[in-house]
């Protein structure tokens, strides 16, 4: 019962099925082989390809707990391809180790500042969310083009290939960097007081402001995160095919991000919020997609599926349905048609 | 996703002092000041687009304008009734793909024109039934139902055809080669005709039925709306149901307009339907805003991609970045005004 | 003289939330033609009565009739289409739209479907005119004064032909004019016939426009009064009286300790401090080690002083001195770097992060003085959260019990746990015994004076003058948003002085 009752029950319990289905579909399916000192096999492809998106769904988690939203961190994956490769491709010396670090650094530093763009609109200006992220996402794939002068820009450089194709330890490098920023983040929100300061923001603004809390700067801070982990995928994507499309390159992640968020069990509404939720939430879209490929149903047709989980998590969360299957307690007075203050004795 | 849903950290501080420096009440009713943006800005571009080149000011350009834009028009209507209660729909650039591949496939199965225009539409008008329902009855953030919708829609059009599908039916080939010429230079197209028709229609509900006025009573203060006994549930179902119709329409004309129905189009089609209509002075967080406003917002995203063609050095991407500042300038605009309100 | 029969009739009204009784089995009349106050402090039941009468809350038990026909309501439009028009303290109108359209929503005259804009303006003007208001029906509501848009609200409740017209604090954030302007306009309509059910907190406007009072303590009827065969005097402690059960749990409760001022230098000093349309300027001088209670009615001005001292609000006027230093709070952050804690009387709202645990919401103030890097180590927060779990008394003494779970009293341990942990200089703490059981009550009032005796400055507001005059050394009088009295609360000072002197507005 304790353990039907934890948040993370049924989104894992989805993991499982999806994963267990396949299995039975496709027996060899868990199997993980070494080749070449390298492991490889469906369930690798699955944490590789979710890298990215579990990257900008971190972030997307926290912001979200604030009760914000990032709509722009698809445009911010292609401005930061765009950036490392246009660097790469114009340097007179494309293939050094030096030149990917520095368009490294600059991609970031520009994903970043595009982070602090967004917090500005937000936590100073005191914009909604959903419309001050609106612009970087309209204006951000023209900037991502203005850089690639229109083009698809593609290089050959090895030491950038290993962002998204390299492997390390017999692991692929995205997994670890995924991975590291994952632990990063988990040990920056639990180990310092941040997690618990954007909670209690995102779940009683006023009662923080009147605690003490700066919410201004907490806010500001979660945004800028986001922006630069939106950076770290965008490498990552232009990595693994070598070239930056400023069309395409994570063309809808920010809403796959919302979703893995949602489905790990954080609420839009803000508050609470669980990172191993949003890393479940990440690897359930990716192995959907997976298993849509197994199936041979064409890849096109995905969002049939999203749209079938979407819908299914979000009854699952409304209040009517939570109310219905919670065991019927001894109501207090029906608010008949408007939703009063919270049930204090009003004067 | 209504306002008070998200957190507004920053307070009024720097805006409130900006907007105090701004004061002094003008004869003007605040609620026309951004549709007054609006209106300089689609002044200063076509003065600005007029002067610096030739043939720009003809009727051909501006008959362009309609033509092109005419599913963009209809979309922005939809979607002025929708942002005006205070909430979003992300679903109407795939509901757009929808109906233009699900008639194009019905027809290219033999269906006829007169059974198969009035089903897509229809399509769209369910789909918005369910969204509003997914909001209204099981309180799901407007966002999020939209964005079910959108990824229901575009899946269902991947699965009707994945390819490109050329319309061939007669009346719809009709429908796209027709023009009608006013004057010399100026021309009408039938789409233009349907689309000028929906900003009638939706003007005339807005502005002259109880159903209008309780639309932007909801956006102006749910609550009060309530009290004051308004249907607040129908009419938030029925904002979606009309969105919904109008991205149904859209589709229709869109399909008209290249002939051929295709599941990809219409991507990131929502995006600037929702930037005409916040372009074209309509608040973001509901209460406010105008039919004709957000059809002056669709203009203004047209003649953007004219001066860019006519100017011709400059590249087609210079569209994306000037609509998104226009879409800060509006938006910081609007939240001026707001401060300026309190 | 014929009784003539009710408008309105409730009679054994019961709601109850989850763990209160907000009322029990209260009667209500009121009849057509009268102005009826509805009178009561903070959670005695008045607005849980009128959201009853109007469809907002359904009841548990009882009966409304209205002009003698029973009614369940569910929802306001139906309260509505039974006569009954309310007209809310936060004016519940689109100040979106126009003044006309405010009147006429819902109601629009229309031919064929279509709004006859001309004819709602003309009849909108027919209203206004009634009201004796003369102002544009087209211009913008929200550019109207507040004062304004109530009569607006009233004009509203006049197109549905309202039989019943409730006016729940209408006059709170009106000047001296305007409630004139308002009062003429209840004379017209009470001499139409309509009856009136008022609620205001001044006592001055109940005994200007009432002819009957009905008063509420605790969710329970007090009784119902013509307002000629009550003095104001009789009306505060019925209004304010302990029952019988609480003062016998009390007997025991602590004293203020006597003679406690220590050091001639006040450690905060209000001078002059005031902010337009919440409360006018006052001076106040805070001392180590003593409690300063401030007594006054709902309404009276005295959460706004709180929050100006503690800078939850901004002071357009004044300053607070700290240690003799001039200067103004420029927001909570400032306040608490200062040593100035403050509990808010909305303790959901404004107090606890009810999804948070007991051990966050202990440590949140403490750790947001510190900042989200520096986070406090775990065994010093072990150390806080579990001495202030034992010395308050929460329950359940478990740290990881989300707050929102804890009763009204251990949430409100919690929160001046909160602050208690920030080792405050001075301590603001209003209503912290509003809604929770008597066994807490008392311990919290124990803590009180424990903390003030330790030296603490401490400002304490609670609704219950018996409760204010036990624990403070110096009592600061509120009466309409203004500080009109300050008296030095030894033991000659009595309950009936207070009252006289809230009554009376100090000037007697």
């Amino acid at each position: 019962m304790q353990l039907v009752r934890h948040r993370l029950f049924w989104p894992l319990v989805a993991l499982v099925a999806l994963l267990v289905a396949n299995t039975i579909n496709t027996p060899s399916f868990m199997s993980v082989r070494v080749q070449d000192g390298h492991l490889f096999g469906a369930l690798i492809d699955i944490m590789r390809n979710s890298a990215p998106l579990l990257l900008v769904a971190l972030g997307m988690t926290l912001v979200i707990a604030t009760r914000g939203i990032d709509l722009s961190v698809g445009a911010v994956v292609a401005i930061s391809g765009a950036v490392a490769l246009s660097f790469i491709g114009s340097s007179p010396n494309p293939e050094a180790l030096s030149t990917v670090l520095v368009a490294v650094g600059i991609a970031l530093a520009l994903c970043f500042v595009l982070g602090v763009w967004n917090g500005f609109l937000v936590s100073v200006l005191g914009i909604q969310p959903i419309i001050a992220t609106l612009v970087l996402m309209t204006a951000g794939r023209g900037i991502a083009m203005l850089i690639t002068e229109g083009q698809i820009t593609t290089i050959t450089s090895p030491a950038y290939r290993v962002i998204g194709s390299g492997f390390w330890l017999g692991l692929p490098v995205s997994i670890l960097i995924a991975g590291g920023i994952f632990a990063l983040v988990a040990v920056l929100t639990r180990r310092t007081a941040l997690g618990m300061l954007i909670e209690a923001v995102g779940i009683n603004p006023e009662a923080s402001r009147l605690a003490g809390v700066q919410s201004r700067s907490i806010v500001w801070t979660v945004y800028a995160m986001t922006g630069l982990f939106a950076g770290i995928a965008g490498l990552m994507i232009s990595s693994n095919v070598m070239a930056a499309d400023a069309n395409n390159a994570g063309l809808f992640i920010e809403l796959d991000a919302i979703l893995a968020v949602v489905i790990g069990g954080t609420s839009l509404a803000g508050g609470k919020f669980s990172l191993g939720g949003t890393l479940i939430g990440a690897f359930i879209i990716q192995t959907l997609t997976l298993t849509v490929t197994i199936l041979g149903i064409s890849p096109s047709v995905t969002p049939l599926f999203k749209a079938i989980v979407v819908i299914a998590v979000v009854l699952m969360q409304a209040p009517v349905v939570r109310r219905t299957m919670a065991s019927r307690r001894p109501q207090g007075p029906r608010p008949a048609a408007v939703e009063s203050k919270p049930v204090e004795v009003a004067a | 996703m209504s306002a008070d849903q998200l957190v507004r950290p920053g307070k009024t501080g720097v805006l409130g002092r900006v907007a105090g420096l701004a004061g002094g009440r003008g004869g003007l009713d605040r609620r026309f000041l951004p549709v007054v943006g609006t209106l300089v800005v689609f002044t200063l571009m076509l003065v600005g687009g007029g002067s610096r080149y030739e043939n720009f000011l003809s009727g051909r350009v501006v008959s362009n304008l309609f033509i092109n834009n005419s599913h963009l028009i209809v979309l922005a209507v939809g979607l002025t009734f929708v942002i005006i209660t205070g909430g979003i729909d992300l679903s109407v650039g795939a509901v757009v793909a929808l109906s233009g591949i699900l008639g194009a496939s019905l027809l290219q199965s033999g269906w006829p024109a007169t059974v198969v225009i009035p089903l897509i539409i229809v399509v769209g008008s369910v789909l918005g039934l369910v969204v509003g329902v997914m909001i209204h009855v099981f309180d799901v953030q407007p966002f999020i139902a939209t964005l079910a919708a959108m990824f229901l829609a575009r899946g269902l059009s991947y699965v009707i055809s994945l390819s490109s599908i050329t319309i061939t039916d007669p009346t719809i080939v009709w429908l796209s080669s027709t023009r009608i010429p006013l004057g010399e230079t100026w021309s009408l197209t039938p789409s233009v005709i349907i689309a000028l028709l929906v900003v009638a229609v939706g003007f005339y509900v807005l502005h002259h039925t109880r159903f209008g006025r309780t639309v932007y009573a909801i956006g102006g203060a749910e609550q009060s709306a309530t009290l004051m006994g308004l249907p607040v549930a129908r009419t938030k179902v029925l904002v979606y149901v009309i969105s919904g119709t109008c991205a149904g329409i859209g589709g229709f004309l869109f399909a008209v307009g290249s002939r051929s129905g295709y599941s990809l189009t219409g991507v990131g089609m929502e995006l600037d339907a929702i930037a005409a209509v916040v372009i074209g002075g309509t608040i973001l967080t509901g209460g406010s805003g105008f039919v004709l406003g957000s059809v002056f917002g669709v203009l203004i995203l047209g003649l953007i991609q004219t001066i860019i063609t006519f100017e011709g050095t400059l590249s087609s991407w210079w569209t994306r970045i000037v609509i998104g500042a226009l879409l800060l300038a509006f938006v910081i605009l609007q939240r001026v005004l707001v401060v300026r309100r309190h | 003289m014929t009784t003539p029969s009710p408008a309105v009739e409730m009679t054994g009204i019961s709601i109850e939330f989850p763990g209160v009784k907000a009322l029990d089995g209260v009667n209500f009349r009121l009849f057509p033609g009268e102005v009826h106050s509805l009178m009561g402090e903070n959670g005695a039941g008045k607005s849980t009565l009128i959201k009853a009468l109007t469809g907002v809350y359904g009841i548990d038990s009882g009966r409304i009739t209205v002009f003698g026909v029973p009614q369940t309501f569910t929802g306001p439009a139906q309260a509505q289409a039974a006569g009954i028009s309310t007209v809310y303290q936060e004016v519940n109108l689109c100040e979106n739209l126009s003044v006309a359209e405010n009147i006429m929503l819902g109601h629009e005259p229309r031919t064929g479907g279509r709004i006859d804009w001309r004819r709602l303006r003309r009849e909108a003007s027919t209203y206004l005119a009634q009201l004796g208001l003369d102002i544009d029906p087209r211009s913008l509501l929200s550019s109207h004064s507040l004062a304004v848009q109530q009569l607006v609200a009233i004009s509203r409740a006049m197109v549905v032909d309202a039989k019943v017209l409730i006016l729940d604090e209408p006059t709170s954030s009106l000047d001296a004019g305007e409630v004139q302007q308002l009062f003429s306009v209840m004379r017209v309509l009470r001499a139409q016939g309509v009856a009136i059910l008022f609620v205001s907190h001044f006592l001055d406007q109940i005994y200007a426009i009432s002819d009957r009072l009905t008063v509420l303590r605790n969710g329970q009827l007090v009784g119902e009064y013509l307002v000629g065969e009550l003095p104001r005097r009789q009306l505060v402690s019925k209004m304010i009286g302990q029952s019988l059960e609480v003062l016998e749990q009390l007997e025991d409760a602590p004293r203020r300790t006597t003679a406690a001022r220590t050091g001639a230098q006040p450690v905060f000093q209000a001078i002059g401090l005031g902010r337009r349309g919440a409360i006018e300027p006052f001076d106040l001088d805070l001392f180590e080690g003593e409690v300063v209670g401030l007594a006054g009615l709902l309404g009276s001005g005295r959460t706004e002083l709180a929050r100006l001292l503690y800078g939850a609000d901004h002071a357009d006027a004044g300053e607070l001195a700290v240690a003799g230093k001039q200067g103004r709070m420029r927001g909570p952050r400032a306040a608490m770097k200062q040593g100035i804690a403050f509990s808010s009387e909305h303790r959901k709202a404004e107090g606890i992060v009810g999804d948070l645990t007991v051990r966050e919401n202990l440590m949140l103030a403490l750790q947001a003085d510190r900042g989200w890097a520096r986070r406090i180590p775990a065994r010093k927060a072990d150390e806080v959260v579990s001495k202030y779990i034992a010395a308050l008394g929460i329950r359940p003494a478990n740290p990881d019990a989300l707050v929102r779970n804890l009763s009204g009293g251990n949430q409100q341990k919690v929160l001046l746990g909160r602050w208690l942990a920030t080792a405050p200089r001075l301590l603001i703490l209003d209503e912290p015994t509003r809604g929770i059981d008597v066994g807490a009550k008392a311990e919290i009032q124990r803590l009180v004076a424990s903390l003030a005796s330790d030296g603490m400055a401490v400002v304490f507001i609670s609704a219950e003058l018996d409760e204010v005059l036990r624990l403070s050394h110096r009592i600061a009088v509120m009466r309409d948003r203004r500080k009109v009295a300050e008296i030095d609360n030894d033991d000659s000072t009595t309950l009936d002085d207070v009252v006289e002197l809230i009554a009376s507005g100090g000037t007697s």
